[in-house]
């Protein structure tokens, strides 16, 4: 487990990751399916090392099943019993800080519909701050900030089984923007969106300026979002470096199951220019992360 | 799949019901109000006698100016009323054949004190489910979970409300999709086969835990902590006030004078 008294002064300030020697495995059954205390255990995740600096905007890449999603959940205390050092925000992972990270950490699921589990959007993203216990007014505030982010004002009151993936999706970022996190994790947030609903997306997520770890086996999505990415594979970081840089190396790509992203093939590069991303050079890097310079950001 | 597909559709009225974007007239009442007034109404209803069949079809006035006045839809009202009047047919099946003492005349049909008490038996039924899911259709589950809580109902009872509401739709709504997947490869099949039962229902099982415990997951990450947070509802206390002892005089007054009796005897001329 971690070690909570050598936090680095201001961190905690700060709203930064620090992963050391990580590990986490869970137990596997007997063949049959049961899990039956035999001590068997699949390892999940190895020595894993990397450091999140505030409002940076990390990739989280990787083949299916490698653990990106186990190490989002242990970000936030979802999956219990790792080893080594984690800590959030200057937090050490662990059952009496949860409550505090959980706080100034948003967690967007893979899967909106269980993200949304109330009738209405207004309902769903008011959902947080009243239990964090805003007045009245706060939460009308937060809800309609959160809502003119992701640029849903006019669907407050739908109700969410009438709404298509895409509005589901930024729905779901909305619910954890109403609570003004300091830190973002999203678990394959362009899973299942069409590619305008994708754009639109990539466009939110660039004029947000909080610390974003995301998920994804899109490579050209980490490509628009982030600055920097961490390759796993085999439960272990393989590389962690600048995304244009790892996901130009088709060698290290393909030696970890993925593919070069469409962005960096070439042939596509053209198109996309003149869609207005694919590029880095679209984007203006800063201190507050970075920022999209075009695009409208509608909802479709 | 379609009696599935219908269950959806049915909780997704329930919903509609409650949403602003449909209702016309916001009406600034608390929940709690609202489930106070419920729950007298459905008290009332139930202190009628057996006999007393005009005195209760006066209790119809409430869910007719709730209905009209909230718009609420009521086209799948049938659908709900039907089971709950089929086990109060059940329970008082018996009353027209042991309570054979003729209370009117009709014309010339004699009716009986079992056929009455076997009437006012449905439409206690019928009015309090009515009035439960108007509640409901109004203020939604969350909103009389709130309630209840401020009626100091225990939280372990009220958040296995909330949670059971919630999972009946995440079941239902697996169920829809396994269902769907099992027709497009067992085409011309009615229902499942009686092998296959047993693995689906497992696979149903598994998938629903599943699914509830990442809801369950988003709600911890969102600061639940088995307690109900205040909702902010539009609502002004004044009209909350007025709507609560409006009603409680109504109630009042529908109990002690039986409204259709006695303007039906004024259409007559009886005094």
């Amino acid at each position: 487990m971690g070690h909570g008294k050598d936090k680095e002064p201001g961190f905690e300030k700060k709203f930064g990751i620090k992963a050391e020697h990580l590990c986490f495995s869970y137990p596997i059954g007997n063949g049959n399916g049961i899990i039956n205390g035999s001590g068997k255990e699949k390892q999940v995740l190895q020595d894993i090392h990397f450091h999140v600096a505030d409002k940076e905007s990390v990739g989280l890449i990787g083949a299916n099943g490698v653990g990106k999603s186990t190490l989002l959940k242990l970000l936030v205390g979802l999956a219990n019993g790792y080893g080594g050092v984690l800590r959030v925000g200057g937090l050490d992972v662990e059952k009496k800080n949860l409550a505090a990270i959980r706080k100034s950490t948003g967690y967007v699921f893979q899967d909106s519909d269980s993200q949304l589990f109330l009738s209405t959007v207004y309902e769903d993203v008011a959902f947080g701050p009243r239990n964090y216990g805003y007045s009245g007014e706060e939460v009308e505030r937060r809800v309609a900030e959160a809502l003119k982010q992701v640029h849903m004002e006019e669907l407050r009151d739908r109700q969410i089984y009438r709404m298509s993936g895409g509005q589901k999706k930024l729905a779901s970022l909305a619910t954890i923007l109403s609570m003004e996190p300091q830190l973002m994790l999203l678990d394959e947030p362009s899973a299942a969106l069409d590619p305008r609903n994708r754009r639109n997306l990539i466009h939110i997520l660039n004029e947000i300026a909080v610390t974003k770890v995301i998920a994804s086996h899109d490579l050209d999505f980490i490509l628009d979002t982030c600055e920097r990415t961490l390759l796993l594979f085999d439960g272990k970081i393989v590389r962690d470096g600048k995304t244009e840089e790892i996901l130009g190396d088709r060698k290290l790509l393909e030696e970890s199951g993925l593919e070069l992203p469409l962005g960096l093939k070439g042939q596509n590069n053209n198109q996309k220019k003149e869609n207005g991303i694919g590029s880095k050079g679209d984007f203006g890097a800063g201190k507050g992360g970075t920022h999209y310079r075009g695009g409208s950001g509608k909802v479709f | 799949m379609d009696k599935l597909r219908r269950a959806v559709r049915r909780i997704h009225v329930v919903d509609d019901g409650k949403n602003p974007e449909n209702i016309k007239n916001i009406n600034p009442v608390h929940p709690l109000a609202r489930l106070l007034v419920t729950i007298g109404y459905i008290l009332t209803v139930v202190s009628f006698g057996k006999y007393d069949l005009w005195g209760l079809a006066g209790m119809i006035l409430y869910l007719l100016v709730t209905g009209i006045w909230e718009e609420i839809s009521v086209r799948d009202m049938p659908g709900r009323l039907f089971p709950v009047l089929l086990l109060a047919g059940m329970a008082g099946i018996a009353n027209p054949f042991l309570d054979r003492a003729v209370l009117w005349r009709i014309g010339g049909f004699a009716v009986t004190g079992g056929m009455v008490s076997l009437l006012t038996l449905l439409l206690k039924a019928g009015f309090c489910v009515t009035a439960s899911c108007f509640l409901i259709m109004e203020t939604g589950m969350e909103g009389i979970c709130y309630s209840l809580r401020r009626l100091h109902v225990p939280k372990e009872l009220v958040t296995v409300l909330l949670l059971i509401y919630r999972y009946l739709m995440v079941l239902l709504k697996e169920a829809e999709r396994m269902m769907q997947a099992y027709r497009l490869r067992a085409p011309g099949q009615k229902g499942i086969h009686g092998k296959a039962w047993g693995a689906f229902a497992g696979q149903l099982l598994l998938r629903s835990i599943d699914r509830a415990e990442t809801v369950y997951e988003s709600m911890l990450l969102r600061g639940y902590h088995g307690e109900f947070a205040g909702q902010n509802i539009r609502w002004g206390k004044g009209a909350s006030f007025c709507y609560l002892f409006l009603w409680a005089a109504a109630f009042a007054g529908l109990r002690m004078f039986p409204v259709f009796q006695m303007a039906g005897n004024l259409l007559r001329g009886i005094p």
